[in-house]
């Protein structure tokens, strides 16, 4: 049973940049500032390549944002993805508005299954999965996680984390909640959004790398999918939080625990 | 009207105290904007507990209905939703737990309204009341409008001092749950708990990690973090190297923590695990190399070999109990 799976792939800024907020407050200096695949979005372009190798089918990704967000999704396609499309957008991405996006993008894609990271590591906000689920009245099951670790055999042999069921129509997905470990069941289509420990993608190879090059890569305007693109949150002001001021050093274990006993009170 | 509803979670037969930090938040909206705190309790064989939430003196819409064993999504969304539109509530919020954060954007989806997550504090008043919440793993903090007449959140907890027991308890109304359970295309199929000795990460009052100086061994980490009752905590390089679980993980890529106080051992301070516990009260760092990043973020540093120093700090802990 072929699954056609839909992944996001966002461009954001590399985890190992320093983030600068400008001084006039509006926005982030980019200035030698790297970009990369959202880290999250990565593992789930890597779950749907696992799915598609063990019950074949499709994996489509997807990217809104600037024109150089193709990197990224050229990045998605040399890990071994089929396709991608690039909804070029070039203003704030707020997860209302993108889900809005993505929710055009399944109508006319028509997935089994859409992966996406639980969240972008520049907003932070964890919505978008979830808010694409709703809009297409869909399961979903976030903070996709599985039992095995990421040092076990099934890890290794890059077993899907969500496992396919017999029927083909429904998903077994292991979630990270609060005190615990919860396993759902969902009826295709579903939405899936990955944790950290769903597994460890893999590096692109060199020939993997060539032949994304040569992989069919859409574009389309914003403007085109007809939703409406006003941001429902508006980033008024951003600042950087305080400074920690620089600390004192202690030169032994005994002057350590007075200070955090006494002056900080903090045991 | 423009009235705060506050979703509530529970577990074991108690409300979760997340809740009565999220109601605190919740109190502090409605200072802002003249409105009433609402609270949602939603489960099966709610019992008691409906009672013991208006004890903190909110309204308490209890829909209480098999369907809702199980805080699926699917199912609780709509459930929210309406009985958003019913009190005529304008902000709706939870706790950014994995329950809040799962379920809150449904809601807001449902009510076409724009959503902030993790969010630390309010500004404004009115309509025009602002959301403080963080970016870029909280390297950046930005303050937020949300342009939609309803609009969703959830709170980080350590930012929100719990809610206080009332004088007089909140009234209790019973919400008419109208989900069925054959159309719900999502099924629960089994919760395993995770049983750990050690406070979890994210709510610990101090936190003890490891990085690539422990070498793998976190013997001395976690008997420090025993001898505080603390949680342990690791780096991405001392994850990556397959010493500890994934889920041990401080920074960008993994949990974000605040304690009040958190000890760095062996992390040369990237600003990837930074970025995860830069919130932290009070960080002391044992490093043996003095010129290590970590050093211009803690509070105390102690330039020293963390085998020698953690066992000799464990001591005096336990000395001093």
């Amino acid at each position: 049973m072929a699954l056609k799976i839909l992944v996001t792939a966002k461009r954001v800024e590399d985890p190992e940049s320093k983030i600068r907020v400008r001084p006039d407050g509006a926005g982030i200096v980019t200035e030698g500032v790297n970009y990369k695949l959202n880290p999250f979005d990565e593992i789930a372009v890597e779950e749907a390549l696992r799915l598609k190798e063990r019950h074949g089918g499709e994996v489509v990704v997807v990217s809104i944002g600037v024109d150089k967000s193709q990197t990224e999704l050229r990045a998605a396609l040399a890990m071994g993805a089929d396709r991608a499309i690039l909804v070029r957008h070039d203003g704030p991405l707020d997860p209302a508005v993108v889900s809005a996006m993505l929710q055009k993008i399944v109508e006319a894609e028509k997935p089994d299954l859409v992966l996406m990271g639980k969240q972008s590591i520049d907003d932070d906000q964890n919505q978008a999965g979830q808010y694409l689920a709703e809009r297409l009245r869909w399961p979903q099951a976030t903070f996709a996680s599985k039992e095995a670790s990421l040092e076990s055999e099934a890890e290794q042999k890059k077993d899907p984390g969500v496992v396919l069921g017999a029927d083909g129509r429904s998903l077994t997905v292991v979630r990270e909640v609060d005190g615990g470990v919860e396993t759902l069941v969902l009826a295709l289509p579903a939405v899936v959004t990955t944790d950290l420990r769903l597994n460890k993608p893999r590096f692109a190879s060199l020939p993997g790398i060539m032949k994304a090059k040569k992989k069919p890569l859409q574009e389309l305007a914003a403007a085109a999918l007809g939703v409406d693109l006003a941001p429902k949150v508006v980033v008024k002001r951003l600042s950087e939080p305080p400074a920690r001021k620089g600390g004192v050093k202690v030169a032994d274990v005994e002057e350590l625990w007075k200070k955090l006993h006494e002056e900080a009170k903090a045991l | 009207m423009s009235n705060v509803l506050i979703v509530a979670e529970h577990g074991a037969g108690a409300i979760r105290k997340a809740t009565l930090h999220a109601l605190a938040a919740g109190q502090e909206i409605a200072r802002r904007t003249g409105g009433q705190v609402h609270a949602a309790l939603l489960g099966k064989g709610l019992g008691p507990l409906a009672a013991d939430l208006a004890a903190y003196g909110v309204e308490v819409h209890v829909a209480d209905a098999p369907v809702l064993e199980r805080p699926l999504a699917e199912a609780f969304a709509p459930v929210l939703a309406d009985l958003a539109k019913a009190i005529g509530a304008t902000h709706v919020g939870a706790a950014a737990t994995a329950f809040g954060k799962d379920v809150l954007p449904r809601v807001a989806a449902r009510l076409e309204a724009g959503m902030a997550t993790e969010v630390l504090g309010f500004g404004g008043d009115g309509a025009n009341v602002t959301f403080r919440r963080p970016m870029w793993a909280g390297n950046v903090l930005a303050e937020v409008e949300i342009a939609t007449a309803v609009k969703v959140f959830t709170v980080r907890t350590t930012e929100f001092a719990p809610a206080q027991r009332a004088a007089a308890p909140g009234a209790v109304h019973a919400v008419a749950v109208s989900i069925d359970p054959a159309a719900l295309r999502t099924r629960h199929a089994g919760f395993r708990e995770v049983k750990s000795e050690r406070p979890e990460l994210t709510e610990a009052r101090v936190v003890v990690a490891g990085g690539r100086g422990t070498k793998g061994d976190f013997a001395p980490i976690e008997a420090l973090a025993d001898a505080l009752g603390a949680a342990v905590g690791a780096s991405r390089a001392a994850v990556d190297a397959g010493w500890v679980p994934n889920d041990w993980q401080v920074g960008q890529t993994g949990k974000v923590v605040a304690p009040e106080l958190y000890v760095a051992a062996g992390i040369s301070g990237a600003i990837q695990h930074l970025a995860g516990m830069k919130g932290s009260k009070v960080i002391v760092a044992v490093n043996k190399d003095p010129d290590a990043p970590i050093f211009q973020f803690a509070d105390y540093g102690l330039v020293a070999d963390l085998f020698q120093a953690l066992p000799a700090l464990t001591a005096k802990v336990k000395a001093e109990k």
